[in-house]
């Protein structure tokens, strides 16, 4: 494997399944029978054509994909699936190819499986506020077609110019706006998805539920371990009346904190929560200069919306409180050109921050809201422990942190210490009661801290999980869950009564 | 009845269970229990396992015992100006949070605040090999592993135990108000519609035959401007109505033919259908006393991309819309997965497991 960073991805050594093991079948034979059933340019398989796919949008973590497939019809999917399975040879789906955790990256003797060419929303109903669209279509393109009815689609990451719809079901994406409008799994009504062995079926209906399981919310952010979506339908909502933005900044991080758990507690729900500590202002006002006061230790987006009055009275209310937590200045934009220019600093935060450092490495935590002001603080010692500098961009409202570590990879060791790092703001997430993936997934990159967040048995049931619809775990292997045996020799084990679990599995 | 972590206990009846080869009936307050298939097992009362574990209204998040009292949850959520924002139905008087999970059922603000599952963030969980898992957690985003607590979130038992349930709640309306029309059914699904694709603050409408009825929430200025946009008179004794509604109270539920639950997309016209309907969910939930043949309602439904379910009384025909071949492979898989021995609920969903 040519992998630049270490991160121990290997399809043989994550996996259950046998069947990953060796390939059946030759590279050379896999090209020659998909070249029979797809046209012959959606077959690449020499390095010069596949190399833009050996990353997605954690580019730290590369290989050369096997084979690359590109098809463009939900039958010659079916076909690629059914030959896949016949053959047992793992498949990757890809859409974008912007994640951030590696939940793309191609493995050894893995076809990767490109969606990109699925980019047509195919229907878009104004009575129903659904739109009917092709899993490579880019998240912000179903708001730009809906915009026509007064609708949109709410899930908004930062991505969402260039991040496929399809990626976003399998990640549950979140963004700016989910505090009021929910996640991807809120907002979607219908997958149609294609099971390993090439069975086309329909998960959720053209009504709010379905009869059986909620297999809608289990296909929802399983990172392409179940099943390959094919189409999507989504929820559409009213685009609100008005929405207005303040922004409020603090000389010190806890007091931002605590007037983030002020406005939650009056009842005000806020369409976006965002708060941006003094590294990543200074660092976004150098790139867009938008007027960010850059001595404050952090500043707070709020963002209001609904109907005229209703916007009027709440950003009053927030004001008010906001100077009451102790804010020195409270500005509200006065133009919607103003609002989006304050959105556009927080919006290109991760960027400004990538101006920096050479590279930087983007955190994904969530905590609970109360523990912000401590979890800041740990993350300020930590950053001093590794020598390491690191932005904080949150989406405060909902407790998600985005800490930005900012390394150089070309200085021997320094990704090392990077991932160490992370890996320790983590577990800090975990030991107050959060979790190491709020929206990013776990993909390649959180398979370790998977070991931390969750015991033995529930590792067991989820590859129970995975086994119910794709028992020779040939979708995406070795992402997501980690094996018993990985956890085992990383010694993220936990200890009972001085006794390992499984006892008679081999280790080390 | 006092509060009591009884964990361990229900595990340690689980294995017996298991070491029994003897399926049960899980159950609670029992208001639910006409809802899916009868089950022919023994109770398995999980009732004792009840309190509140920890609720904070800052985090917008509350964690309780299934056994506990739905009235409970809500009385102490109202403490704190706080809702579930489903509207759980109660059926009864001795509903509790884990019935409510388990059905997965929701009141009238379903379609605009969210159903059963839109608010279920973690699940400790029971499962058939006597095993205690913990999924999700309190906080509101959360893509570790697979949302196994929403799986659970009305499958009915079917999997296991939800021993402690994680929900989000949200602040309760400053203000709500509940406007009229006298209209006919096609004219209502549409202004029912044509005002929900406009950026109003509607959390419910429904329509009982002769009048739809449209509940506005909010902030005083919120609704005062909603109302001025969109007219009607105002409906005076909506608490109780929307309330009879949810726990079909309401006189239409009052018929001694079979009650049928059709699921569509809320701007489908009219079904011509035998039988009395009263639409609720902006049109997605229709409500349907009929005695006509269980094969025609479920063609007619499913032609439209819909399903529907036999929600009380006895015909000859499944609860629950049937499940195509693969679908229904994955069900039986799924319940393997959680259940190998098939102790939890057998034949409550579907007949297979």
């Amino acid at each position: 494997m040519e992998l630049i960073a270490d991160s121990g991805y290997d399809a043989d050594m994550n996996t259950h399944a046998e069947s990953t093991g060796k390939p059946t079948v030759s590279r050379k034979e896999v090209v020659r029978a998909l070249q029979s059933l797809l046209p012959r340019e959606a077959v690449l398989y020499d390095p010069e054509d596949t190399r833009p796919y050996e990353c997605d949008g954690l580019s730290a973590y590369r290989q050369t994909p096997w084979v690359v497939a590109l098809p463009e019809t939900v039958a010659q999917v079916q076909t690629i699936l059914r030959y896949c399975h016949e053959y047992a040879i793992p498949v990757i789906a890809r859409g974008a190819g912007t994640g951030l955790s590696g939940g793309a990256l191609p493995g050894k003797n893995c076809l990767l499986l490109s969606l990109a060419k699925f980019n047509r929303i195919l229907e878009i109903d104004r009575l129903n506020r659904t739109a009917r669209v092709q899993p490579g279509v880019r998240n912000l393109a179903i708001s730009e077609a809906a915009r026509a009815y007064g609708l949109y689609y709410a899930p908004d990451p930062s991505s969402q110019i260039a991040c496929s719809i399809g990626g976003n079901v399998a990640e549950n994406s979140g963004g700016v706006h989910c505090l009021k409008y929910g996640l991807t799994v809120h907002n979607i009504q219908q997958l149609q998805v294609l099971t390993m062995d090439g069975e086309l079926i329909t998960i959720g209906g053209s009504g709010l539920d379905s009869p059986g399981f909620d297999l809608l919310a289990l296909l929802t952010g399983s990172e392409g371990m179940l099943g390959v979506i094919t189409e999507i339908t989504v929820k559409l909502l009213p685009i609100p009346q008005r929405a207005q933005v303040l922004l409020a900044a603090f000389d010190d991080n806890a007091r931002a904190g605590e007037a983030v758990g002020a406005i939650i507690s009056a009842g005000l729900i806020p369409a976006g929560l965002e708060m941006m500590d003094n590294l990543a202002i200074r660092a976004a006002e150098d790139f867009v200069k938008v007027g960010y006061p850059t001595d404050a230790a952090a500043i707070l987006l709020c963002e209001m919306d609904g109907s005229n009055e209703e916007v009027s009275r709440d950003v009053m209310r927030v004001r008010e409180m906001l100077l009451a937590c102790g804010a020195t200045e409270v500005r509200t934009a006065s133009s919607d050109a103003e609002r989006l220019q304050m959105w556009q600093g927080r919006k290109a935060a991760f960027p400004a921050v990538g101006r920096l450092s050479p590279d930087y490495y983007c955190m994904d935590g969530t905590i609970p809201r109360k523990q912000l002001p401590f979890v800041l603080k740990r993350i300020g010692e930590l950053s001093r422990e590794y020598g390491l500098a690191v932005a904080n961009v949150f989406h405060a409202g909902d407790g998600n942190l985005h800490p930005l570590i900012l390394y150089d990879a070309n200085k021997p060791g320094e990704l090392k210490r990077t991932e160490e790092f992370g890996g320790k703001i983590l577990e800090l997430c975990v030991e107050v009661g959060g979790t190491i993936t709020g929206e990013h997934g776990v993909g390649i990159e959180k398979i370790n801290q998977m070991c931390i967040q969750f015991q033995p048995l529930e590792l067991e049931q989820f590859h129970r999980v995975k086994a119910a619809f794709d028992p020779n775990g040939l979708l995406n292997p070795g992402k997501a869950v980690p094996t018993l045996h990985r956890c085992a020799e990383l010694g993220g084990m936990h200890v009972h009564h001085g006794k390992l679990p499984h006892p008679e599995l081999e280790r080390f | 009845m006092p509060d009591r972590d009884c964990s361990n206990e229900l595990r340690q009846q689980v294995e017996t269970l298991v070491a029994d080869k003897s399926p049960v009936k899980i159950q609670a307050g029992d208001s639910k229990a006409f809802y899916g298939n009868p089950v022919d097992a023994n109770p398995l009362s999980v009732s004792a396992h009840r309190g509140i574990v920890h609720y904070e209204p800052t985090e917008l998040v509350i964690t309780a015992r299934c056994g506990t009292s739905l009235t409970e949850i809500e009385k102490t959520l109202a403490d704190n100006r706080q809702i579930l924002g489903f509207e759980p139905p109660h059926f009864g008087n001795n509903a509790t949070l884990g019935g409510s999970i388990a059905t997965g059922l929701s009141g009238p603000a379903r379609p605009f605040r969210g159903a059963a599952r839109d608010f279920v963030l973690g699940m400790r969980i029971l499962n058939g090999n006597s095993e205690v898992l913990h999924f999700g957690g309190e906080v509101m985003k959360n893509v570790a592993g697979y949302d196994v607590s929403r799986l659970f979130t009305g499958s009915l038992g079917t999997l296991g135990i939800m021993l402690d349930i994680s929900l989000k709640v949200v602040p309760s309306p400053e203000v709500e108000l509940t406007v009229e029309y006298e209209m006919q059914e096609a004219d209502a699904i549409q202004r029912a519609n044509e005002l929900s694709a406009q950026a109003f603050p509607i959390t419910a409408a429904c329509y009982d035959g002769e009048r739809l009825f449209l509940r506005l929430s909010g902030n005083d200025a919120a609704v005062s401007s909603a109302h001025k946009r969109i007219g009607g008179d105002i409906f005076k004794n909506a608490v109780a109505f929307w309330d009879n509604l949810r726990e079909q109270r309401h006189p239409f539920f009052q018929s001694q033919l079979p009650l049928w639950r059709l699921s569509l997309a809320p701007a489908t016209p009219p079904l011509e259908i035998a039988g009395k309907q009263f639409i609720d969910w902006g049109g997605a939930q229709r409500w349907l006393v009929s005695n006509e043949e269980p094969a025609r309602i479920r063609k007619l439904v499913s032609e439209r991309g819909g399903h529907a379910t036999l929600f009380r009384g006895t015909q000859d025909a499944p609860v629950f819309q049937p499940l195509s071949g693969k679908m229904r492979e994955l069900h039986s898989n799924l319940k393997l997965a959680f259940d190998p021995h098939g102790l939890f609920n057998p034949g409550r969903m579907y007949p297979e497991f």
